[in-house]
């Protein structure tokens, strides 16, 4: 089991309610004893060391901080830990098989889809969450599905670029596979 | 309201998890119904609303960002009462009422009676409000919400949701409600009433847009000024309104 650390004064650490949950995170069950009031950025950053996740605002403004909950992306500092209590977090950690990129991650690469990186594992989930929906979308739609993600470098247009190439990709993979 | 430590409520209760609260769906008589766990992303992508409630199919897509629309639902909005929150102004053009549920069972209340001023509602502190329920349209529902936001995700600057029931030529009931210009949401009753019982023509499409712009209490702020405030009130609201007359000319 993981357990978060606090510091607690003497004394007081049963005044303290806390709560056990277990949460999926990228196909391993994991445990946790959380106070209610941690929020599933947090968890998945402090609590799990899954530090891909990234906070630029704790307000749900940026969406760096954007997992997938069940399939749908979330900005993870809107939510509780103890909310996703029985449901499964995918993160970027998620994102790469055991020896490749995913084709998302290729794509960034290869069309300079970041510059400093830390919007990008929040444009990433939410660049998931849209192929999974829609497999060939329109340079339209992907602006709009990233349009709750900021970005303060790139201006966009290679972050653009970059889930093009990655459906094209993955449009070939799925191709192979029908072959 | 918990981070900005507006709030710190000694008890939480998630709400997420009752099941069966996440519907949306239009009864035989044309009420429709959203459940407090409905989404925005839920009546975004709805199948139901273009043709059956035009103003909230035009709203649902501009309430905040695509992502933070996976979560947000429309009757917590309206319980949240912000003065800038989208739904309240759309619930309130279309004359809609919240369904309370407490101890001491069920009880409707008009929106326009819900919300009470800035982040305050009509709730006791042992309900919760269940479901959003908008009235059977009077004839063909008609409508649209325009919002004017500094970028994608933005809260409103200024909003205008206008909701009409067409019966024949003429207009069986309007609404109006603005969004952002004033302490709470603001019903344009006088200007709803410059519409009603009939038919849209330029002259009452001016005059309606010119008593909204005046019916709006905006302040000056980083948003723009007080003044460039009403007159989006009233181009928003003749917009809305000329669309309307626009295609059912075309349709005639
Ligand atoms: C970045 C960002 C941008 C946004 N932009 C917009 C925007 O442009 N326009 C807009 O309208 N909104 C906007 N919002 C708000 C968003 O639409 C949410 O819908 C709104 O905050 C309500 O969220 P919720 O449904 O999760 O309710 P919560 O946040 O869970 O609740 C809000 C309040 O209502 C109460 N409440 C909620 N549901 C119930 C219920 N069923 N019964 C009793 N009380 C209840 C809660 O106790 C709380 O006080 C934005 C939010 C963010 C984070
Ligand atoms: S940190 Fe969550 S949206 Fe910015
Ligand atoms: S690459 Fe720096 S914020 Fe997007």
């Amino acid at each position: 089991m993981t357990s978060l650390f606090r510091e607690v004064t003497p004394g007081t650490a049963e005044e303290i309610p806390v709560r056990e949950i277990t949460v999926t995170v990228n196909g391993q069950r994991r445990s946790a004893v959380v106070e209610p009031r941690l929020v599933l950025a947090h968890l998945l950053r402090q609590g799990f060391k899954l530090t891909g996740t990234h906070t630029g605002c704790d307000t749900s403004n940026c969406g760096a901080c954007t997992v997938l909950v069940d399939g749908r992306p979330v900005k993870s500092c809107t939510m509780f830990a103890v909310q996703a209590d029985g449901h499964e977090v995918m993160t970027v950690e998620g994102l790469a098989g055991p020896s490749e990129l995913h084709p998302l991650q290729e794509g960034f690469k290869e069309e300079h889809g970041l510059q400093c990186g830390f919007c990008t594992p929040g444009m990433m989930m939410a660049s998931k969450a849209l192929l999974d929906e829609n497999p060939s979308p329109t340079e339209d739609e992907i602006r709009w599905a990233l349009s709750g993600n900021l970005c303060r470098c790139t201006g966009y247009q290679n972050i653009v670029k970059a889930v093009m190439w990655a459906a094209g990709k993955l449009d070939g993979e799925t191709a192979e596979v029908q072959a | 309201m918990m981070k900005l430590r507006f709030a710190s409520p000694e008890m939480l209760v998630d709400i997420n998890e009752i099941p069966d609260l996440d519907y949306h769906r239009v009864d035989d008589d044309g009420t429709i119904r959203v459940g407090a766990v409905c989404r925005h992303a839920d009546l975004e992508r709805s199948s139901l609303l273009d043709t059956r409630q035009p103003t909230m199919a035009a709203a649902a897509p501009l309430v905040a960002d695509p992502i933070v629309r996976m979560r947000g639902t429309l009757v917590g909005s309206v319980c949240h009462a912000d003065p800038q929150g989208d739904w309240a102004s759309v619930m309130t053009a279309l004359d809609a009422s919240i369904i309370a549920q407490g101890p001491n069972g069920r009880r409707s209340i008009a929106v326009r009676d819900f919300v009470l001023g800035p982040f305050q509602n009509a709730l006791a502190f042992d309900e919760i409000a269940v479901e959003a329920v908008v009235p059977t349209p009077r004839g063909m529902p008609a409508g649209g919400y325009l919002k004017l936001e500094r970028r994608v995700g933005d809260y409103a600057t200024v909003g205008v949701a206008v909701a009409i029931d067409r019966v024949g030529s003429q207009v069986g009931r309007a609404g109006i409600a603005l969004t952002a210009v004033g302490p709470a949401t603001i019903a344009a009753d006088a200007a709803a009433q410059k519409l009603t019982g009939r038919p849209l023509t330029a002259d009452n499409i001016g005059e309606a847009a010119e008593l909204a712009a005046e019916a709006a209490q905006p302040k000056s702020d980083h948003r723009g000024s007080a003044d460039f405030k009403r007159q989006m009130v009233r181009v928003f609201t003749s917009r809305i309104l000329t669309g309307l007359l626009r295609s059912e000319e075309e349709a005639a």
